[in-house]
């Protein structure tokens, strides 16, 4: 027998990284998507687009893991998510619309505790990725003390530490100046170079060269592109 | 947004081990709570004035005080306890910290028993150490107040711990407080009994190590348990929310 389902861990493969099969979602009695399928391949960015209420976010927190509320199939490097969450989950990142930064603590704890579950990282590196994401002089000013922009920032700091291939993130272009979202764009651009795949919903504007489409419309339907 | 050196992206086997995790979910709660650490003080001063209530409300004589006073400590803790349950995991489901708890590798169960454990050290804790104190005021004898305090000991925790359950289970709601007391109210009965069954045998002179035990077996039952129910109460909670 074959095991093309193994995952290679420490290398990246150009198998789908992540898999919907056949994915229905319903809310509230209404369907906001149904056989849904596509396939996430490493060194990809993707967007998904629709109206609001197409069930985006929906759609993004049923992939993290965080909805139960759907039928179908996720397979995870080949094989179905629900056998090897853990592995899952220590390979994926989901920022969602609440950034996961907490008011009180400054940006520097907050950083520190989110990677104390995920994977050492020195102070060292976590400083730089704040500086790298405008944060320079805030690192110990406490969170409510900043603005909405820059505790998005916190939050996207993690990204400039990050080493899970797939990222999921929810809206995370909003409260980001036009200097942020420039550094933002290109980072998930340089992401995909490198073989991670981005999976990202945003109102902005966003056009990456060899970007793909994940549109959901009303009515679930759906036109990947 | 660029840091010279970041990480590449790639699968990794890996990940924090579950004791570091654990560690750093109860360091992060230690640390907020005292960034606000006049939130530390409300279930103390309930505590205190729930307390003061009785021998002003109902009588200040030396001999109602002595017999009933083990039973209003107790029955005061809990409501105590009770009062700051809402806040285990409120303001981390606001802010977005909880759905990156559901999220980490390690199994949710046990990073629920380090911010349980948290919520016990913040409030259960303090409430034990406060009770000589006011066993005094209500006239309990030293040996009682020994007994008294060790009950607490034993018994606060499994407040936490089974209030943990039903903060995570009213998580989505908006008005959580009155639900929650009548969820965990009945599920804290049994834990009242032998508290202050446990010092009453005390003041008759009888053997406490039955009750002792039996609490301790509580203390075992809530501390395997409780934290999987709250898992998967929790996941309920954010599916929904």
């Amino acid at each position: 027998m074959h095991y093309a389902h193994r995952p290679d861990y420490g290398a990246l493969m150009s198998e789908p990284l992540l898999q919907a099969v056949n994915l229905q979602c319903e809310r509230d009695k209404r369907i906001l998507f149904r056989e849904l399928s596509f396939s996430i391949l490493p060194g990809t960015v993707t967007r998904v687009e629709g109206p609001n209420g197409s069930g985006k976010t929906t759609l993004l927190r049923i992939l993290a893991g965080l909805n139960d509320a759907w039928t179908g199939g996720l397979n995870w490097c080949g094989a179905s998510i629900a056998g090897q969450r853990e592995a899952f989950l220590r390979n994926m990142l989901y920022l969602g619309h609440r950034p996961g930064i907490k008011p009180l603590l400054t940006p520097m704890e907050n950083l520190r505790a989110l990677m104390a579950g995920r994977r050492p990282v020195s102070d060292a590196a976590l400083g730089q990725a704040l500086e790298g994401t405008g944060l320079r002089g805030f690192e110990n000013i406490p969170c409510r003390n900043l603005s909405a922009g820059q505790q998005r920032r916190v939050a996207l700091a993690r990204l400039l530490v990050a080493d899970e291939p797939l990222w999921l993130l929810d809206e995370v272009f909003t409260a980001i100046d036009a200097d942020g979202v420039k550094a933002l764009e290109a980072l998930l651009q340089q992401r995909a170079a490198e073989g991670g795949a981005v999976l990202v919903t945003t109102h902005h504007d966003l056009a990456l060269p060899g970007m793909r489409r994940l549109i959901l419309g009303a009515g679930g339907s759906f036109d990947e592109r | 947004m660029n840091a010279e050196a970041r990480p590449a992206a790639r699968l990794a086997s890996t990940s924090v081990g579950a004791l570091a995790a654990m560690k750093g979910v109860f360091a992060r709660d230690m640390r907020v709570a005292f960034r606000q650490r006049q939130d530390l003080l409300n279930p103390l001063l309930f505590f205190v004035m729930v307390v003061t209530l009785f021998p002003l409300g109902v009588s200040p004589e030396v001999s109602f005080l002595s017999e009933a006073g083990a039973g209003i400590l107790w029955v005061a803790a809990l409501l105590s306890v009770l009062l700051s349950l809402d806040h285990l995991f409120r303001h981390d489901f606001d802010d977005g910290t909880l759905e990156q708890l559901v999220l980490q590798p390690q199994p949710l169960f046990l990073l629920i028993l380090a911010k349980t454990l948290a919520h016990w050290v913040l409030t259960g804790l303090p409430l034990v150490m406060l009770t000589p104190v006011l066993g005094v005021m209500v006239h309990l004898d030293g040996n009682s107040i020994a007994v008294l305090c060790l009950t607490l000991l034993i018994g606060t925790p499994v407040l936490s711990l089974i209030g943990a359950i039903g903060a995570a289970l009213t998580l989505g709601l908006r008005s959580a407080g009155v639900l929650l007391s009548l969820l965990i109210i009945p599920l804290y009965i049994p834990v009242l009994i032998f508290g202050t069954g446990t010092v009453a045998a005390a003041a008759e002179g009888a053997s406490v190590g039955a009750y002792l035990a039996l609490m301790g077996a509580f203390l075992m039952l809530a501390l395997t348990l409780a934290p999987f129910a709250a898992a998967a109460a929790l996941r309920i909670s954010l599916s929904n929310g």
